[in-house]
């Protein structure tokens, strides 16, 4: 940080929150290469469907990965959560309006959120790796066992998604799901946007950089991190719900341990901290696989291995990382 | 502007390309299976089942070229099956669906096999209840219930056991296989003494094992995933003197597997399991696919995925051949109902109702042929239906 | 009811020491050198390859074969670390998952092109298989001899990083680089033996669990969650943590499923949580 900016901060702190978050013209014409699929790729809406679904959830990892520093290894709970919410929802109750069973996936997930962020404020380092991780797998347990609930490991069925306000038709092709999909991923990266740019925002990097030093400038760092914890959980219960409406199933799968993993990996390899990185991460890692896997089904995991690792060794700052050091953009 | 030329000549490309396809003979059928992942084995030998019929029948039939396009779901993921059999409907045009290792694959496929009313045949996935979720959906594999009730019974009847242990994985099937024991052996006047259910993923039994060694029972029967479990229980019951013929072992037919036999060694001796196919049967329609399966698989045996591929792809082309080439859903599934033929595996036939596998179960017992361990058919319960779809109707 | 307790006991122990085993070579990597190495269970199955091909291709014996296989995956990690792993020391421990678990895709599709997708039985020597009876209980052989194992590594680490002269180097490297290398240590060599004794271990109890846990192309990802648990409940850095650590996982686990059964599949998650809450650190860790 130079001389300048310094002052600029100390002079006007609210407008130099601002000046920081103007929409790029980088950001605008992301999101509008974001409806590419729906007029040049019409095949792959559903892989695209999924791709900004597992965006959404990468999102709300990196809020509590890359912004907060929680490295977590169980955020599959809070997905798989809002996932089964939906899916029991419509399957026992009959209840299919899509909206509603997004925004009470995504409350149910924010509960156990804000439960277990008791929990996760009191561990640091590994520990709370491992809790996280024991966390989630227990969530994995007790829904495998809540057979008559959940369907166990045959998965829900007799799920049925109602038309978006009445009138939009989940296709075949893909067309509604990956709309819809793509409006919830906006929608979740605004509020991101938000929560990472306000002063609270700030705060979690400083407790990020050193926790230490927080209760000191009278940061009261464990509600701060309750509180993206929380929100974080929301917005993943919210992907896996969408997961369960645009799909028609759930199975155990959303609660896996691979998937809290695979998330994990896909926002490194992005780029953590930056919201776009878990985005773009999403995108390479799963067309990535779609491809490969196209070519050969059994051998693609081969590929993305190498991949993971020369990222690591090329550009230690995750993809988008490395993109931007390229076009000079180093922030 | 670039770009959108670029956009524009690729979709041209991409439409050219799909209707070229279209009009050629060709049959394409999307095989769905874990290829990736801890289930990758099962999809290998299932796919091994099916490269195996064409081998041998050729890539021909009704005039039509059989195309397969292979398709992974990585593991039980519903949500990515049912996006691959989206994508071979719309993107790749196939004609049928096919493969399916694990229950949730199919379950996440029913309602686009509904939807592109496409025939789908379950080669491998065992649930009872699935075969219901689409009128197009064919099963060439086995449920389990199928095997274990009809042994629940065979064991009070034939071998006069009275009572017995179960222990099954926790899971779907295990549940399955515990419940239509259960249900064979109580309804035949047997007793269950008691019931455990173990993790999926167990690496140790031992403190089930002692539970059921607490209890003493005549019989213990047992349901886990193949792969490794196997041996482990298998070993496990042995070492705290569980074994035959002190105490009986009831299994389905996963537990005495190639390698799990080679593994478990002397101590598998006598356990009896339950099963639709069996490696060794002496019969010459099982020799010549058991010696072909080797000769095309540098030595490795067909299992249950195996014969469930070979025998899902000798429905497709009696059903192609039926309908003289017509590959719409409706003709073919129409075509498939009340097929019967004679498999590897014994007779079998589609019931026209339920669309569902009928076929003869054996019963195995583990004796020693030639100085080597391995499963021999001491009985032959012929044209068995899947009992729950009995009780439903 | 007595022989039933101490039959649990020794189940539970001596499954304890398969997740030592399995575990113990992560105890060295992570826990002394910081290095977040999740292609651990890869190692693991280097060994497990070694052990399974020696024995069915080439006939040796079991007991041989194990020094192999910790050569075998020594071996490896060497010539990974002088290549790969010593760039990533100092950059973060994001990019060493990312980079470790990148590894263990490649691991995965290697062991499949090489030795196929299915399982991997071998056939112990007959003095190993079966059961004693010892005062009326029949104990597992093999299981017995897991815990001897087990032992005696636990033993031959303890003092080698405690007692000699290369145990002090490795912990002066690892607490401080720049002033161990000022003192004249050959800090990358220290580093580079340390990673192969880890991956060695690795591979030994890959080897050694072959015969309870099977052996496939997914055993790199299957053990890595117990591997972490036992690594975190003992504490980083601390061998005879770990070794508490997994005995008292594997009693707890055993006894546990034993008594309620159907909390089976929850309970080492339970007992991980819990620890942690109670003691962040592990039981023996100091950081």
């Amino acid at each position: 940080m130079t001389h300048n900016q310094t002052s600029a901060i100390v002079e006007s702190p609210a407008r130099w929150i601002r000046s920081r978050n103007r929409w790029t013209i980088f950001e605008i014409l992301f999101w509008i290469a974001t409806l590419a699929p729906l007029y040049f790729f019409p095949a792959y809406l559903n892989l695209a469907s999924q791709v900004a679904i597992t965006a959404l959830f990468a999102l709300s990892v990196d809020l509590v990965l890359g912004y907060a520093g929680i490295i977590t290894l169980g955020h599959a709970m809070f997905f798989g959560l809002g996932a089964f919410t939906a899916g029991i929802l419509s399957s026992r109750y009959g209840w299919g309006e899509p909206i509603s069973g997004l925004l009470l996936g995504g409350m149910v997930a924010a509960l156990a959120g804000y439960v277990t962020s008791f929990l996760i404020v009191r561990v640091q380092h590994l520990a709370l790796i491992m809790v996280t991780l024991g966390l989630g797998l227990l969530t994995f347990e007790l829904a495998n066992s809540l057979r008559w609930l959940t369907g166990g490991t045959d998965g829900l069925t007799g799920i049925s998604t109602w038309k978006i306000f009445g009138y939009f038709r989940f296709d075949l092709w893909g067309y509604t799901s990956y709309a819809y999909s793509l409006a919830v991923l906006f929608l979740g990266f605004l509020i991101c946007r938000l929560v990472v740019s306000s002063s609270f925002g700030l705060a979690l990097r400083g407790i990020r950089e050193n926790v230490q030093r927080m209760p000191a400038i009278g940061s009261d760092y464990k509600w701060h991190l309750r509180k993206v914890y929380t929100i974080s959980a929301a917005i993943a219960g919210i992907a896996g719900a969408l997961l369960t409406q645009t799909t028609n199933t759930v199975t155990l799968e959303v609660l896996s341990f691979q998937r809290s993993a695979d998330v994990v990996v896909m926002l490194i390899l992005g780029g953590t901290g930056r919201l776009y990185g878990a985005i773009i991460g999403a995108v390479i890692f799963l067309v990535a696989k779609d491809q490969l896997a196209g070519i050969n089904p059994q051998y693609w995991f081969l590929w993305i291995g190498i991949l993971l690792m020369a990222v690591v060794l090329f550009m230690p700052k995750g993809i988008l990382g490395g993109l931007s050091r390229l076009i000079r953009r180093e922030d | 502007m670039a770009l959108r030329i670029a956009a524009i000549v690729a979709l041209g490309l991409s439409a050219a390309w799909t209707t070229g396809a279209m009009a050629q003979e060709t049959v394409k059928v999307g095989l769905i299976l874990p290829y990736s992942g801890p289930f990758a084995d099962a999809a290998k030998q299932l796919e091994a089942g099916v490269t195996l019929y064409i081998q041998k029948h050729g890539d021909e039939v009704a005039g039509k070229k059989i195309e397969l396009i292979r398709k992974d779901t990585g593991g039980p993921n519903a949500d990515v099956a049912r996006r691959l059999a989206q994508e071979l409907v719309v993107r790749d045009q196939v004609d049928i669906l096919a493969g399916f290792a694990l229950t949730p694959e199919a379950v996440g496929v029913a309602e686009i096999a509904t939807e592109a009313k496409k025939l789908t045949v379950l080669m491998n996935a065992a649930t009872s209840s699935i075969i219901d979720l689409s009128p197009y959906m064919v099963r060439t594999s086995v449920t389990i219930p199928q095997v274990n009730y009809a042994l629940g019974k065979w064991a009070v009847e034939e071998a006069g056991v009275k009572q017995a242990y179960t222990l099954v994985s926790d899971y779907g099937p295990g549940h399955d296989a515990e419940s239509s024991f259960a249900k064979g052996f109580t309804e035949a006047g047997g007793t269950i003494l008691g019931a455990d259910r173990t993790p999926v993923a167990n690496p140790d039994f031992s403190a089930y094992v002692q539970r059921v060694k607490d209890s003493n029972p005549e019989a213990v029967y047992i349901f886990v995933p193949g792969g490794a479990q196997p041996a482990a229980i298998g070993k496990a019951l042995a070492d705290r003197g569980l074994s035959p013929p002190d105490t009986k072992i009831f299994a389905q037919g996963e537990l005495t597997h190639p390698e799990a036999l080679e593994s478990m060694g002397e101590t598998a001796r006598g356990v009896i399991t339950t099963f639709h196919y069996t490696l060794e049967r002496d019969d010459p329609l099982n020799k010549e696919f058991v010696d072909g399966y080797h000769a095309a698989n540098n030595g490795r045996s067909p299992d249950l995925f195996s014969i469930g591929g070979y025998d899902g792809m000798h429905l497709i082309y009696e059903a192609l051949k039926k309908t003289n080439g017509d590959a719409s859903g409706d003709a073919l599934i129409e075509a498939a109902k009340g097929m019967s033929w004679d498999s590897p595996r014994g007779p079998m036939s589609i019931d026209p109702e339920t669309r569902d596998v009928v076929q003869t179960v054996y019963i195995r017992e583990v004796q020693e042929v030639d100085g080597k361990l391995q499963n021999v058919v001491i009985h032959e319960i012929p044209e068995v239906k899947d009992p729950l779809h009995g009780a439903a109707k | 009811m007595i022989n039933n307790i101490v039959i649990v006991l020794f189940d539970g122990f001596a499954f304890g020491m398969l997740l030592f085993v399995l575990s113990v070579g992560l105890t060295v990597t992570l826990g002394l050198m910081n290095f977040i190495n999740l292609a651990h269970g890869a190692f693991g199955m280097v060994g497990g390859y070694v052990t399974v091909m020696l024995m069915r291709q080439y006939g040796v014996p079991f007991l041989l074969t194990l020094p192999l296989a910790f050569l075998g995956a020594a071996l490896v990690s060497v010539v990974l670390e002088r290549i790969f792993f010593r760039r990533l020391y100092r950059s973060g421990e994001l990019n060493q998952v990312l980079f470790t678990i990148g590894l263990v895709f490649v691991a995965a599709a290697g062991a499949t092109y090489f030795f196929g997708t299915g399982q991997q039985p071998i056939v112990l020597p007959s003095w190993l298989r079966g059961s004693v009876e010892l005062f009326g209980i029949r104990f597992g052989v093999y299981r017995m001899f897991l815990i001897a194992v087990s032992l005696a590594i636990t033993a031959v680490l303890f003092f080698t990083l405690e007692r000699t002269r290369f145990g002090a180097k490795i912990r002066a490297s690892v607490d401080n680089q720049k002033v161990a290398q000022a003192l004249g240590l050959n800090v990358e060599r220290i580093f580079a033996i340390t990673f192969a004794l880890g991956s060695g271990l690795a591979g030994l109890g890959g080897a050694l669990a072959v015969e309870i846990v099977g052996l496939d192309p997914s055993f790199g990802f299957h053990f890595l969650v117990y591997v972490l648990i036992v690594v975190s409940v003992g504490g980083l850095g601390s061998i005879a943590g770990s070794f508490l650590g997994a005995a008292l996982l594997g009693i707890g686990d055993v006894a546990g499923k034993y008594l309620v059964p159907e909390l089976g599949s929850f309970l080492i998650y339970l007992l991980l949580v819990a620890i942690l809450l109670v003691k962040p650190t592990g039981l023996l860790g100091k950081r």
